[in-house]
Parts: C-alpha cells; structure tokens; sequence
C-alpha cells in the first residue's frame, strides 16, 4: 500500500506539491488526473527519487517503508516501478544486459538467486511476445532509435519483468497511437492482481478506458482536490479542468 | 630540454661505435637533437604534454647488456597476452627475442631498418629513436600476399629499480595488395621509457590492420611516433587502446599519397591516478578521392589528462577529400581534464571536412533511469562508462578467426584498468 501524507516538495525554491494526500491501497489502480503545471510528474519523481526535489515536509511509505529516506535503487528493490513518460536512451547499453542486469540487482537485494543468461532469456521472451515485441529488441542498445510506440512497450516489459507492486505510470499514453495504447495497457493490465497497485498519471481520459482505474483523483497546484469513481474522468472530460478545479476551491 | 638531452647524448656517446646501422644516419640525429633539444610546451605541438618528468630521470646506460629482465617474471608477463595461436615477435626491453617468437609464414621478417623514410617530419623523438635505436622489426609483406594476423609483444622491467630506456624502430612494408593484421601489446613493470618509431608503407590496394594496446606500467614513458604513408586505394585501419603509462603520447603521421586511400585513425584513452595519455595525429590528403576518420573517446578519472591534437592537411589539388574527426571525452572527477585541439588546414576547393568535440559527465538522467530500475549508483556509473567506451571499441574491425579471443582480451584489459581507478 502506498501512503503519502501532507507531502511538500520543491525545486529551485519553487513549490510544486503542497500537502499532498493519497491513499493507493494494495490490489488497486488509481489515476491522476490534471492540468499542465499541477505537479503531476513532479510527485512521480519525488516517489521515484530523483535527485532536484527536495521534500520539505509529510512522508510517503511503501507498505510501510519510509520511501524518502532510501536511494531510488532501494525504492525499485521494494517494488517501486516508474514507468517514465519519455524513456532514457542509454547508447552502448544493450537492452538485454540492462534488463537482466536491473532484474538481478533487485534479486539480489531481496536476497533471490540471480538469473543466468538463459534463465533470463527465457522469461524476456515470453513477455515480449505478449507486447508483440521483436526478439531483435534484445540486442540493440536501450530506447536508441526506438520508435515512441516501442519506447513505451520496452517500459511496460520492464515492468512485467520486474514485476513491481508499486507501478507509476507516467504520462504512459502521450506518443502512442491507438493500437500501440492498447498493447501497453493490456500489458498493465496482465500485472493486476491483489498483489500489484498503479498509479496511472494522465492528462486525458482515452488511457483510462483502457485500463480501467478503481479510484480518481484531481491534482491542481500540488494537492489532490477531489478524488472519485471511474466517472470523475468523464466529467473532467466533459466539463474540463477549470469547471471541476472552480467548482472544488 | 638540453638537461633532458643531455643523458641521452652521453648514452649515444659512449654506445656509438657498437650501434648497428649507418652512422652517419645517427650522428646527423644526433647533430639536429643537439641544436632542437627535447620539446618543451612553448611548441605547438607539445602545448599539453610536457616532457619534464622525463628530464628528471637519469636512465640506466648500456642496454646493450643482456636483458635485466627477471626470467622467473616471464609466465606473470605471459599470461597477460592473449590466448591465440599466431606468429608473434617478442620484444623484452627493447631486445628482440627469438627464442620466444614465432615467426610468420607469409612475408620476410628481419630486423632493424634505420634510414627513415618518412621525410621532412622528422620529430624530435623520431631524433631521439633514430640515435639510439637497437633493435627493431622489419616486416615485408609481397605483393598480393595475405599475412594474417600477427602480434608484436613489448615486454619491459626496470633494472632492479633502475629506469631503462629502449628506442626500437619497426619498419612495415606492405607490398601493392598485401593485407597484414598487426596486433601490438606493450605491457611492463616499474619506471621505463618505451620510445619506439614505426615506419610504415602501404602499397596500392593494400590493406593494413593495426591494433595498439597501450597497456604499460603506470610508472613508463610510452612515447610512440607512428608515420604511415598510404598508396593507392591503400587502407591503414589503425585502432589504439591506451589504458597505461604514466605519460603516454602516441603521434601518429599519415600521407594519403595516392587516390582512393583511406586511414582509420581510432583512439580510446582510460585513465586514471596522475596518468597523462596524449593522440595526436597529423593525416595529410595529398591525392584525390582519400578518406580519413577519427573518432578518439577518453575517459578520464582522478587527475589524468587527456589530450587529443588532430590535424588534417588538405593539399592543393587534393579535392574529393572525405576527412571527419570526433573526440569526446568523459569527465569523471572536476580535477579530470581533457585538452582538445582540432586543426584543419585546407587549400583544395571540393572537400568535405568535418570534426567534433565534446567534454562532459555523465549524464544525471541516464543514471537516474538505471537506478530506478534497481541498478545502484556505483554500477550505474561503471554500466555507463563501459557504453561510452563500447562505441569506440566497435570501431575496431578484425579477422573472425580471432576476433572474439582478442576482443575478450581487450575487455579483460579495459576491466583491469577500471580495477585501478575510481569510476
């Protein structure tokens, strides 16, 4: 379960979530929704750990595990998953030996056996296969001239492989096409169990038919103003983020 | 630098009559190296290397003795070679080695070739070499003959502690259509100076692999002068790993003397501690339709200083010119410092010319995104520099017979290295 109190964060001085308060508990999908500006990416990062946010004030744990105090790796090894809304290339990394390098680091730390090459062949493939990926994927390098369709598919195997019970997701529909939205929101929706939570970050309703939330709530100027039902996204598409944020001040 | 030199002229001094070869060749050196002195930084081409600590050594005379080298230290020097069944010329402080060579069946090997032939840019360690020079390679590839892949191995020990200096001068002939892959590893122990001078022609049509590891003792001088002169479409496809040295300088001359030549002039630099590793290259197009590419990366930790000097001279006439230079460096510490110093000069109309530099870190959001997958900090970063590394070992092309044992090899090298800096 993922609890997150009073959160106050900023960068460079500036105030981007202000008493933040959000409740994910296990087993659920919830969304955020909001406009440009209202720190939607901002509290992805902060979970994530990403240096540039400082916390001024409130707690966020992870089943109960302070996830502020500890490096972005240690978040990741407790089951933290960010999927990011613009994907790092990583030049003269191969996609695989990152895959099983990350999945082994976080066995690792759980204190698992590690993968051996074939192990982890084994089970990238099978997943691949479910997001329609290349095997040919494997061998180039990270997100390098991976189309944005593709670059969103090499998050979500990511996220199926190191399966996670936290998964952020950030903005995981901008860039997509019709098709390839399906294909990564299946691949979400293949994770959902009693034992894995999302967190779907977005600006538009259309992912959210896709991957259908249990909860929703409204992000405006750092803090969570009105949360609700699957509904609250179609009003919000319905009547737009000035009508709900006006109506909830 | 007369202080420097002046050990150096006393050595030549008392050596002379014994030296093999010309003479004459030698006092001429001598006579230019009296009047030039080493180079100090006030030169344009050595603004960034400063050959003082050199001065400051009083090297071992009379390598005319027998090796100093340890036999019992030969089996740890052995295992640092490659795993691979190929002729090799063994050099031990300087001094060819017979009895630990194998020599190739393809091409006449002999030693030791003095009078230069690489002209006008005579530099002043080419004067030093020319002096001093014992021993050397010789290797004459016919014409239209493939000789494989070769190694030439250089394995130096100072004298129980006391520095030694070897000046060996290699003479490469590829005849019109020969092929020659030559891979060098220059490895050692403790305080030496490693000066060789490499005279090089390839023939029309021929093609010559180099691939240099620089992998000296963290206390050695390596200061390596390379000219090659490429014939019609000749290709000279030169790759250089430096990983040793406490100072290391590799120059390389190249002419493109004929139409449709090519020369590869690839460089990657790790260093770390005090080390100062300097590629400085000088590729003249003289004929139409050549090409030349350089893409040098270092990865600089600690202290260390890279430099990388490129130059590239377009002659008049020599149109159709395809020349491209990259250097990028990585920054791993704020006291890391890279100088890099392109210089294009041109005087024909149709060229293409293009060069490249950058110097940075590494990058915060590459590292977050691998830390963020469970990877911690430490093996983000070494994960990182191992890809800024792998671009430019890609460069390297090699016969499949052996690539993959030499490139593991390399690997092996380059882990080595990280082992001894703090990524």
């Amino acid at each position: 379960m993922l609890e997150i109190k009073n959160l106050h964060a900023k960068i460079d001085e500036k105030v981007i979530l202000n008493g933040l308060d959000l409740v994910v508990p296990t087993g659920e999908v919830h969304a955020i929704m909001g406009p440009n500006g209202a720190g939607k990416s901002t509290l992805s990062y902060v979970l994530s750990g990403r240096a540039g946010y400082q916390v001024t004030e409130g707690t966020a744990t992870l089943d109960g595990q302070d996830l502020l105090a500890i490096a972005p790796n240690e978040r990741a090894a407790l089951g933290l998953f960010l999927a990011f809304q613009y994907p790092v290339e990583l030049p003269g990394v191969g996609n695989a030996n990152f895959l099983r390098t990350a999945m082994n680091a976080q066995r690792r730390a759980r204190g698992e056996t590690e993968l051996d090459a074939l192990q982890f062949l084994k089970l990238a493939r099978v997943e691949m296969k479910k997001l329609s990926m290349d095997d040919a994927m494997l061998k180039r390098n990270v997100n390098v001239g991976f189309s944005g369709g593709e670059k969103k598919r090499n998050e979500v195997l990511q996220m199926a492989l190191l399966k996670p019970s936290l998964a952020i997701l950030d903005e995981t529909d901008s860039g997509l096409d019709i098709d390839a939205l399906r294909i990564v929101a299946d691949g979400v929706n293949a994770q959902r169990g009693p034992n894995f939570s999302a967190l779907v970050i977005t600006h538009y309703q259309r992912l959210l038919d896709y991957i259908v939330p249990d909860r929703v709530h409204v992000l405006a100027s750092g803090r969570i103003i009105r949360s609700g039902g699957p509904e609250l996204a179609l009003e919000l598409e319905r009547d737009g983020y000035a009508q709900v944020i006006a109506a909830a001040a | 630098m007369q202080a420097a030199t002046a050990s150096f002229l006393a050595r030549f001094a008392g050596l002379k009559f014994r030296l093999p070869g010309d003479l004459a060749v030698r006092e001429a050196a001598c006579a230019q190296l009296i009047q030039d002195g080493l180079p100090t930084r006030a030169l344009e081409a050595w603004k960034y290397t400063s050959l003082k600590p050199l001065a400051e050594i009083t090297f071992a005379e009379a390598l005319s003795d027998v090796s100093a080298l340890d036999p019992a230290h030969l089996p740890g020097f052995f295992s640092l070679l490659p795993d691979l069944d190929l002729p090799r010329l063994v050099f031990l402080d300087g001094r060819y080695r017979a009895d630990l060579s194998v020599l190739p069946e393809a091409g006449r090997v002999g030693q030791f070739a003095l009078q230069p032939r690489f002209g006008a840019r005579v530099g002043p360690l080419d004067l030093l070499n020319t002096m001093l020079a014992e021993d050397g390679v010789l290797i004459e590839i016919p014409a239209d003959v493939d000789a494989g892949t070769v190694l030439l191995i250089s394995l130096a020990q100072d004298t129980k502690g006391r520095p030694i200096a070897f000046h060996p001068r290699h003479r490469i002939t590829l005849g019109d259509g020969a092929r020659l892959e030559l891979m060098e590893i220059a490895v050692g122990q403790g305080v030496y100076l490693h000066n060789p001078v490499y005279d090089i022609n390839v023939g029309d049509g021929a093609q010559f692999t180099h691939l240099r590891l620089q992998d000296e003792s963290r206390q050695a001088f390596h200061l390596a002068s390379l000219h090659a002169t490429l014939g019609a479409r000749a290709i000279y496809d030169s790759f250089t790993l430096g990983l040793g040295g406490a100072l290391a300088r590799a120059e390389m001359q190249v002419v493109l003397g004929g139409e449709f030549g090519m020369a590869h002039l690839n460089a990657a630099q790790l260093l770390g501690g005090t080390q100062h590793g300097d590629f400085t290259t000088c590729v003249r197009h003289q004929a139409k339709h050549c090409g030349s590419r350089q893409t040098v990366k270092n990865v600089l930790a600690g202290s260390s200083r890279g430099v990388f000097q490129g130059r590239i001279e377009v002659a008049r006439g020599a149109d159709k010119t395809d020349g491209f230079q990259m250097n990028q460096a990585l920054l791993l510490s704020p006291d890391a410092e890279m100088d890099s110093k392109p210089e294009l000069q041109i005087f024909a109309d149709d060229v293409k010319c293009s060069h490249g530099a950058t110097v940075g870190a590494l990058d915060e959001d590459q590292l977050f995104y691998l830390q963020s997958r469970g990877i911690d900090l430490a093996t983000a970063r070494s994960m990182l520099v191992r890809a800024f590394l792998a671009e430019a070992l890609s460069q390297i092309t090699l016969a499949p017979a052996s690539e993959s044992v030499i490139r593991a090899f390399l690997d092996a090298r380059i882990e080595t290295a990280f082992g001894g800096i703090a990524l």
